[in-house]
């Protein structure tokens, strides 16, 4: 009872100054059997995953450091990776926007054919990937149905960089539409509501207070839809044209590299994309890490 | 008169939230919309604010048809049961939030909002807070940080949806002191929901009480009390006691005793009257009920007993700790005479 003597008359009680949340030293063990479990993840991520990279990693070395850079500062091979990652960057980064747009028709929107539409963009995904290569091809060739409008601009997409562009941004719109929708679904009315009460316009309220919230799942999509891109084979060959230099994607030129019995020069340049997949990973990961360090939970 | 509700009806499909309600605030008023759960409290709050349109009836404000606007255009500043607060936003961006949003031509400088949200941080106790994150924070630093955000738009009139809701005994009774302080000071007009009558009555310059999408009673704290218009505000008021008695002309007759009776019509003849626990005497031989002592308990600065009757019914009354009560133990018997009963 001192205290409330002691205090302002108008202060709002029991809130201590320095108050923090409290942090959980323990976490609370919810599953039994925390050692055989732990045990199970470790011998399953090793033989699927850390096994087959160590050996990779083990193979490039049989002409030495030397050999190793030769094979990957090969301007064949550097084309190739720059193409590679240059157009999984640019088709990512078109199918946030083109992806965040989708899930919000989807989720904010009530109109007949909406279940179908929903179930199309899975379609990327469920459709085997050389299927979704010649049928892209045909659409996008000079004389398809979509690459005749673009023909008479001079403009080609097929066989060359743009179609593989084409074909990346193809696989890679239902990895941002499935992360960000459950997220843009749970959204809380009230919040936006609140933003309405205090004079936010709709495109305010969506830009300062939807969005933000939706960074982390954009991210995560993005990164999913990168990391697809940057692997894909099946659909890319078929409109890429394949020309040296020019629009040869780097897996495609690891194949020939392994049909000319180059292991050790395939191995190398597969470990250069390794590299790069990683690093990029890291990057969209620290990003992540820097949003949630600012209080979204 | 600053706020005009008129005949306003809304329904969900055919089921009737509100029906037909009329209500008026002066400026500058604090008003308590008291009722039960699902009694259209919030369905009301929401159709001031604008976030949904009645069916039938009219909202005025200073004369304006607040129907015509959008709750973005009708500046009335809402506190939501859940805070609504933008969780990515620091303390001070979700107070400025308001301010910022305003169209260039409108918006105070960048140094006005700065003094704006320092002064409002003053107001609410965070001023050491500013910089951290909604989740960083307790409950009640939540709560006044969207009163303080509601607060910052200058609003015409302001709107709590059961405001401590979510908060434990002790700090409600100490945050419902300082929010009547902060409305004495700003003097904007309240309207604040609640289904506690307790702090409905301790807080409102006037309290309306809600039942079924229906107004019941709109009166002063002191006058719905002691003048109840129906049975329903006599018992969500209060712990009520009932019990059958034949009634004329303001006195209700028992069986060997009588009692004044205090109704809003002229009402006569056998009917169940009600009576407030504090307004029972105890004798040890009667006339009265006769009950047994089934509880005794300190109720701060006074005593409450639970009777019961031979037939099973329990009455629950109210005395000092220096009274004929005082005496008493479990399984004593006891004879109880209301001395002031209602009718309705
Ligand atoms: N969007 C809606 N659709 C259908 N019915 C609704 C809707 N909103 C409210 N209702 C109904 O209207 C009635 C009043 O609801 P309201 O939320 O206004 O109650 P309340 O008085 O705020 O209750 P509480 O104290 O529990 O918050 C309830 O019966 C509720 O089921
Ligand atoms: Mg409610």
């Amino acid at each position: 009872m001192t205290t409330d003597a002691t205090r302002d008359a108008g202060a709002p009680p029991f809130v201590t100054e320095g108050y923090k949340p409290p942090k959980a030293t323990h976490k609370a063990r919810v599953l039994p059997g925390f050692r055989l479990s732990l045990g199970i993840t470790i011998t399953y991520l090793s033989l699927i995953v850390l096994i087959p990279l160590a050996a990779l990693l083990a193979r490039p070395w049989e002409h030495g450091l030397d050999g190793v850079w030769q094979a990957i500062s090969d301007p064949r091979v550097v084309a190739s990776l720059r193409l590679t990652f240059g157009t999984a960057f640019a088709a990512a980064v078109v199918n946030l926007f083109a992806g965040l747009v989708v899930a919000w028709v989807l989720t904010r929107y009530e109109f007949p054919g909406k279940s179908l539409l929903d179930a199309l963009v899975d379609l990327p995904f469920a459709l085997p990937t050389a299927v979704a290569g010649v049928s892209l091809c045909s659409m996008y060739a000079a004389n398809g149905w979509i690459g005749s409008l673009f023909a008479p601009l001079g403009i080609k997409i097929a066989y060359t960089p743009l179609g593989i562009f084409v074909a990346l941004i193809f696989v890679g719109l239902p990895f941002i539409v499935r992360s960000v929708q459950p997220v843009l679904a749970e959204f809380d009315a009230e919040v936006e509501e609140a933003a309405q009460t205090l004079g936010a316009s709709p495109m305010q309220t969506a830009i300062r207070v939807i969005l933000p919230s939706l960074l982390p799942a954009l991210l995560t999509g993005f990164s999913l839809a990168f990391a697809r891109a940057v692997g894909e084979y099946g659909s890319v060959i078929f409109i890429a044209g394949n020309m040296p230099f020019v629009s040869e994607i780097t897996p495609l030129l690891i194949v020939i590299k392994l049909e000319e019995f180059d292991y050790a020069g395939a191995a190398a340049v597969a470990v250069a994309m390794l590299a790069l997949s990683f690093l990029s990973l890291l990057v969209i990961n620290g990003i992540q890490l820097l949003l949630s360090k600012r209080g979204r939970a | 008169m600053s706020l005009v509700v008129k005949n306003i009806t809304k329904c969900f499909s055919d089921f009737a939230a509100l029906n037909d309600v009329s209500f008026q605030a002066e400026p500058g008023e604090f008003l308590a919309l008291l009722g039960p759960s699902g009694s259209g409290k919030t369905t009301l709050l929401r159709l001031l604010a604008g976030l949904d349109q009645p069916d039938t009836g009219s909202v005025e404000f200073d004369g304006a048809d607040y129907l015509k606007l959008s709750a973005r255009d009708r500046r009335i500043g809402m506190v939501f049961q859940s805070y609504a607060l933008f969780r990515h936003m620091t303390v001070a961006q979700n107070i400025a939030f308001g301010l910022n949003v305003r169209p260039a031509k409108e918006r105070p400088s960048k140094a006005e909002i700065a003094a704006t949200v320092q002064r409002l941080l003053k107001l609410i106790q965070l001023e050491d807070l500013g910089k951290r994150y909604p989740s960083q924070l307790s409950g009640g630093q939540r709560q006044r940080v969207a009163l303080a955000r509601a607060l910052a738009i200058s609003p015409r009139m302001l709107l709590l949806d059961e405001p401590f809701g979510a908060l434990d005994a002790l700090v409600r009774k100490d945050l419902r002191r300082w929010l009547r302080k902060i409305h004495d000071e700003t003097g904007v007009t309240t309207i604040f929901v609640t289904h506690d009558q307790e702090e409905a009555l301790d807080l409102a310059d006037r309290v309306v009480v809600l039942k079924d999408g229906q107004i019941e009673q709109i009166g002063k704290p002191l006058e719905l009390y002691r003048h109840p218009q129906s049975a329903f505000v006599f018992e969500f008021l209060g712990t009520s006691n009932e019990v059958p008695a034949t009634v004329s002309d303001g006195v209700a007759s028992f069986d060997g005793f009588t009692a004044p009776a205090v109704s809003p019509k002229a009402l006569s003849g056998a009917q169940t009257v009600r009576f407030r626990p504090f307004d029972a005497q105890l004798s040890p031989t009667g006339p009265g009920f006769e009950a047994k002592v089934l509880s005794l308990l300190p109720a701060g600065s006074s005593l409450r007993l639970e009777l019961q009757t031979p037939d099973g019914k329990v009455f629950e009354t109210q005395h000092a700790h220096e009274s004929e009560a005082s005496d008493l133990k479990l399984g004593d018997t006891v004879f109880v005479r209301p001395s002031k009963v209602y009718v309705f």
